[in-house]
């Protein structure tokens, strides 16, 4: 499906969250340094989306919330958290089981950097590509760096491409200026994108020269000079919020639920407005360097069974499982000559020590079920098996 | 392999209509891991269950609520949410034609491409008037229920779709740069512009491999052969330097790797 389902909210009105809150409400998922030949340019990075929509809860038709839970059908119970292990499918039904460390273990070096070693056109990138948007804030004191190389990315309408790891990962970025403002878009690797005759589209065909001349007349009486945002909004959760306000006015199919039962968290708590922490946080950055403080998520640890929005498919489709294959290891043709910049002393945000909505976002972006009511623990521990 | 078409329909121009299939551009390469119970090493199922019973609830009883204030659930049955979807429809509704660089690709969401469903001297008639009208085209639909806003453009001879995200979900990032405090010196721009031009190249996304999903491959693959797997990894030092002194030397470096 094109757009994932519907997932938490933002809450604005949660006062007792916003006691514990730090002034800076969107935390960043990374920092480090980008570098553009020998300059180097400390940045925190930060999602450029914000979540949208309220979870749409699951309830037994008595109207309890229901909680997520795996099932093993060999014992006919739910498992705990402790007996879940990972295993990769190497024969219908045979699995060999692949523990954290080993994972650990391949994960790309603990590199802090994005080396911007190519520039692009910014347009001749492929939207096909384009996966999701960061904002790159300034972390240094001095914002001169910065400020150069988006001038630079600007004036000339380019892009750097670099590689660079992200929570154990590798990822493919072009790094783009708008406004003034850095952004990081990651890309699909090329292997991720079909081509057409991947698809297996039809060769090509000369155009039909009528309906050619006819379509280019329909452009150009429908061109627009830019993108109307009124087109963009969700209509669809518009019309579901209002249909629940106007019940809930009417006291209409309004259940009470027990504290303990209510949503766990919703990710999207801490990113209250993203744009104001963004501000303070850049404006702190004018006094001094401000590390980023990956916070835990114990306050909101203890979580009660609840359900997620929607789709109660079965985990695993036929479809899923045909792709989960691995993919062909390539020998190493790339030569990696590096030249970076001088690794920032704040800790790598690790699965273990990224906050939940962190985890929450990667979970999301993996299609894991259940997410929203996972702690951060299980959230870790699905993105470890999902990735 | 060909893919399979997700869905159909067609695209209504004033007094046309394109009949398309819609493939999705983007396929999983991940090394999936599935959930397995400990023990027994079983498959693990999801099960919605009912905290108070400890029972599980089968899809088609659970029902929908929506949590607008803290203490309470408004329910919304399913034929109240059925009724608020879109309806069914095969047409593709031709909203306008902008420029490319009028969508930032921060709104996309997911890639497809649009194949002919048959008439394709006309499918291929479309994308070549987008091409040399340099325009993409953005169009509504509803497939699955859902009403989806997305961008045709003209990609290699087809037809490339992304899906748009919802106007709510971009942060606006207007006014978040930083504030200039010093301005940059003509000098400074100069060195950062033939810096950029010394990098400058054509993207080409054969170059960029995704090493760990590789790593992760390999290890699956040793493993299922019951071997163990060593892995090297290295660590890089650094210089630091003003921004001056830095932008020179980089050209300099860039100049004689160019030169050798």
């Amino acid at each position: 499906m094109p757009r994932s389902k519907p997932t938490a909210p933002p809450e604005p009105n949660d006062e007792a969250l916003d006691a514990e809150m730090p002034p800076v409400g969107a935390r960043s998922f990374w920092s480090g340094t980008l570098t553009f030949g020998l300059v180097s340019i400390p940045v925190n990075l930060y999602s450029a989306y914000r979540v949208e929509r309220k979870p749409l809860r699951m309830l037994s038709p008595e109207g309890r919330p229901l909680a997520r839970r795996y099932y093993c059908p060999n014992h006919a119970r739910c498992v705990p958290n402790e007996e879940i292990t990972r295993g990769y499918e190497i024969e219908p039904g045979r699995f060999v089981v692949v523990t954290d460390e080993e994972l650990e273990a391949v994960e790309p070096k603990k590199s802090r950097e994005i080396e911007l070693r190519l520039f692009v056109d910014r347009h001749a990138i492929s939207p096909l590509f384009f996966e999701r948007a960061y904002v790159l804030a300034p972390a240094a004191e001095t914002v001169r760096a910065y400020q150069l190389l988006a001038h630079t990315l600007e004036r000339t309408r380019k892009a750097g491409v670099a590689t660079f790891v992200m929570r154990g990962k590798e990822h493919l970025a072009a790094v783009i200026a708008e406004g003034g403002l850095l952004l990081a878009e990651t890309l699909r690797f090329f292997d991720e994108v079909r081509t057409p005759s991947d698809i297996g589209l039809p060769e090509r065909e000369p155009a039909e020269p009528r309906a050619l001349a006819r379509i280019r007349q329909t452009i150009r009486a429908k061109a627009a000079r830019t993108l109307d945002l009124e087109v963009l909004r969700d209509h669809e959760w518009e019309r579901l919020l209002a249909l629940a306000r106007e019940k809930q006015e009417a006291g209409k199919d309004v259940l009470a639920v027990a504290e303990a039962a209510e949503e766990p968290e919703s990710p999207a708590a801490d990113i209250i407005d993203i744009m104001a922490a963004l501000k303070a946080s850049l404006a702190a950055n004018r006094g001094e360097a401000r590390p980023a403080t990956p916070r835990g998520g114990t306050r909101r640890a203890t979580r009660a069974g609840t359900a997620s929005s929607g789709a109660g498919r079965p985990a695993r489709s036929p479809k899923r499982a045909r792709e989960r294959t691995a993919p062909p290891a390539r020998p190493s043709a790339r030569s990696r000559q590096r030249n970076g910049a001088k690794p920032p002393a704040a800790s790598e945000p690790e699965l273990e020590q990224a906050s939940r909505e962190v985890l929450y976002e990667r979970a999301k972006s993996l299609g894991i079920e259940g997410r929203s009511k996972m702690s951060k623990r299980a959230l870790a521990r699905a993105i470890r098996a999902a990735s | 392999m060909p893919a399979r078409a997700m869905w159909k329909g067609r695209i209504r121009l004033d007094g046309f209509e394109l009949p398309v299939k819609l493939y999705s551009a983007a396929t999983d390469r991940a090394v999936h891991f599935r959930l397995l119970h400990a023990p027994d090493r079983v498959p693990l199922e999801q099960r919605m269950v009912d905290p108070a019973t400890n029972e599980p609830v089968a899809y088609q009883e659970t029902r929908r609520g929506l949590a607008l204030e803290p203490g309470t659930l408004v329910v919304l049955e399913r034929a109240e949410l059925d009724e608020l979807a879109p309806a069914p429809t095969r047409d593709i509704e031709v909203l306008s034609f902008l420029a490319p660089e009028r969508v930032p690709r921060r709104f996309a969401a997911r890639p497809y491409f649009l194949g002919p469903d048959g008439d394709a001297p006309s499918y291929f008639a479309f994308a070549e008037a987008l091409a040399s009208e340099r325009k993409q085209c953005l169009v509504r639909w509803v497939m699955r229920k859902t009403e989806y806003v997305g961008a045709i453009r003209e990609t290699e001879g087809y037809l490339g779709l992304v899906t748009l995200r919802h106007a709510e979900e971009l942060v606006a990032i207007g006014g978040l740069a930083p504030p200039i405090t010093r301005e940059l010196t003509e000098k400074e721009l100069t060195m950062a512009e033939q810096l950029v031009g010394m990098f400058e190249g054509t993207f080409d996304p054969t170059q960029f491999r995704d090493e760990y999903r590789e790593r992760v491959a390999a290890l699956v693959e040793a493993k299922a052969k019951g071997k163990k797997l060593a892995k090297p990894r290295v660590t890089r030092p650094e210089p630091e330097r003003s921004l001056s002194a830095a932008l020179e030397a980089s050209l300099k470096r860039a100049r004689e790797r160019k030169v050798a």
